[in-house]
């Protein structure tokens, strides 16, 4: 059910991935999410797709598992590849009633298609052999930079650590708030879309009182170990960069100039 | 109204690398209008077994059967199991939601396709099982006390008019009155209505007073399936699960050590009373002779 959605969830394996300084990670996703947009022939894509199935491999996430997350974004995929597969003007191939399609569209709309699963499970990826709090460590150094010119990098960090480690706690108790008007006879699948949509009111307002109510202890129990922002925190494990690091980076170097001399291809 | 269990076993996140077993093959049978207790320690499966028994969640493997019929065959009627075999939750109290009380225990028998005025009158009749009056009706649940909202959650359950009854933890986190008042309840709708109830909890006092029969769970197996006296016996094995029988148990079994003939296996104060008064007549009749 609700439990399927993967994005944003940690997948515990122990591969060199996992291992890997989330500095690396996040700059790496950034630039394949990136380099996807620097191809555009189908050599490229075939590649990035190799290299994909390539690091999933070695992070000993089951594919089946990856895969699930993308059921999520079905309908995102959907909408976005139906656009471009119709509205794309150009050479008509053929037409459902009023509905043209066109051979620059069913392009568009292939390579969108593309894109998008690449992006989806890059990213995924990255959560799924990072932690929470691995994640904020990495974009905290990463951006710390950033407090020179006064943004709160840390204030930001762990709003966005505690943003994250709130998904699968809510997630729990969407899936256990809907067993329980469910034993009172709920019912969240039938119906028109007016009628599931007043449906969800008894999820959502005892959801959101839960969240409100975690929010409140967590601030209060955050208060009570005196925290005060970051100004003078130090780290329990600071990050710090191995040799493995400095591999991983040379090869999604290697990876980004095999992407853009794809570009003429 | 049995609920007969065959071979059920549940794997939570089954095929990833945090696959965990919470229930191992269990299989039991319940009898009609008994009182079971389920015990177990934290994590011992308790709660996903129970919500195998209504259909919440479909068992890994094994099969359950509702007065005989298969719950999971094709074409079986999920809502009308859900009437039949109430469920309530842990802490139910944070399934709340509709603007005053009335209205949320009426959500219940509403889903079960009753009119307006009947479902007003299943929660008028629940909402008084559960001792709340009807000064409260038009109040918001979320301006009730703990163990108000508790008992109006209960009541919601209650309003579908269920024939088995499943509690979970009706009374953790609630201060001793509560919940005395909270058991008391059950029992008393046990007794009234003579409904099949199970009830989880954590503490074999609770259980060792109104249960008929305790089912103890350990690491999603089902170790005992007994009258509270048998199982009690088993005080040692119990206490390696991390349970304990009830206190008075313990005193027993202590004066048996010293050489007193008492039964050690009572599980309730009361009980306990009487075996001492027997005991002291027996020594009197003796001493008269
Ligand atoms: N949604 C879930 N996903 C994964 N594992 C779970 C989930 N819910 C429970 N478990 C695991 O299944 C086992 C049994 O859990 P369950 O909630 O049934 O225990 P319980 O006996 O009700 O415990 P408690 O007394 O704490 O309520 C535990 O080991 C738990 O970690
Ligand atoms: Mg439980």
């Amino acid at each position: 059910m609700i439990r399927d959605i993967t994005i944003g969830q940690y997948y515990p394996t122990d591969s060199v991935i996992h291992r890997l300084d989330p500095r690396v990670k996040l700059a790496s996703t950034m630039l394949f999410l990136i380099s996807l947009f620097l191809t555009e022939s189908i050599v490229g894509y075939v590649f990035a797709g190799a290299a994909l199935l390539a690091v999933i491999r070695i992070s000993r996430i089951p594919f089946k598992y990856i895969v699930r997350g993308l059921k999520a974004v079905v309908i995102l995929l959907f909408i976005s590849v139906s656009f471009n597969l119709f509205l794309t003007p150009g050479e008509e191939i053929f037409r459902l009633g009023f509905l043209k399609v066109t051979r620059e569209g069913l392009r568009t709309a292939l390579y969108m298609a593309v894109r998008l699963i690449y992006l989806i499970i890059g990213s995924s990826l990255m959560t799924l052999t990072t932690t929470p709090n691995q994640l904020t460590d990495g974009l905290e150094k990463s951006l710390g930079f950033l407090n020179k010119v006064h943004v709160p990098v840390h204030e930001i960090a762990m709003m966005m650590s505690i943003a994250l480690r709130f998904i699968p706690i809510l997630i729990e108790e969407t899936d256990k708030i809907m067993k329980a008007q469910m034993a009172r006879g709920a019912d969240f699948d039938t119906g028109n879309l007016m009628q599931r949509a007043r449906a969800m009111v008894p999820i959502l307002v005892p959801l959101f009182i839960s969240a409100f109510r975690r929010a409140a202890d967590l601030a209060q129990a955050m208060e009570a170990r005196c925290y005060h922002g970051g100004a003078g925190r130090t780290k329990l494990k600071p990050l710090r960069y191995e040799r493995r690091d400095y591999i991983a980076y040379l090869l999604v170097a290697l990876y980004l100039v095999v992407m853009v001399v794809t570009r003429w291809l | 109204m049995s609920i007969k269990a065959e071979g059920l076993t549940y794997i939570y996140q089954a095929g990833t690398a945090m696959e965990s077993y919470a229930v191992r093959d269990i299989s039991f049978e319940t009898k009609d209008g008994e009182f079971i207790g389920l015990i177990g320690h934290t994590g011992s499966g308790k709660s996903t077994l129970i919500q195998q028994l209504n259909g919440l969640i479909k068992p890994t493997s094994g099969k359950i059967y509702y007065n005989g019929e298969d719950i999971h065959s094709e074409g079986y009627d999920m809502k009308r199991l859900r009437q039949r075999v109430g469920l309530v939750f842990q802490y139910p109290e944070y399934q709340l939601f509709e603007t005053d009380v009335l209205t949320d225990v009426k959500f219940g028998p509403k889903n079960m396709g009753m009119s307006d005025i009947e479902a007003e009158e299943a929660a008028k009749r629940a909402l008084k099982l559960v001792g709340i009056g009807e000064d409260f009706y038009k109040r918001s649940p979320f301006e009730l006390s703990g163990g108000q909202k508790r008992r109006a959650a209960i009541a919601g359950v209650l309003a579908m008019d269920p024939e088995v009854l499943i509690l979970d933890e009706p009374a953790a986190g609630l201060d001793p009155l509560g919940k005395t008042e909270i058991l008391e309840t059950i029992a008393r709708l046990h007794r009234e209505r003579n409904n099949t109830i199970i009830m989880v909890s954590h503490s074999m006092e609770d259980v060792a007073e109104y249960a008929d029969r305790i089912m103890v769970l350990d690491d999603g197996k089902l170790v005992y399936f007994d009258s509270p006296k048998e199982v009690f016996r088993h005080y040692e094995e119990l206490e390696k699960m991390g349970l304990s029988a009830p206190q008075i148990t313990y005193l027993m079994g202590d004066l048996k050590k010293r050489g007193l003939q008492v039964d050690d296996s009572v599980g309730t104060v009361a009980e306990a009373c009487r075996e001492i008064l027997r005991l002291w007549k027996e020594k009197e009749e003796k001493s008269a002779e």
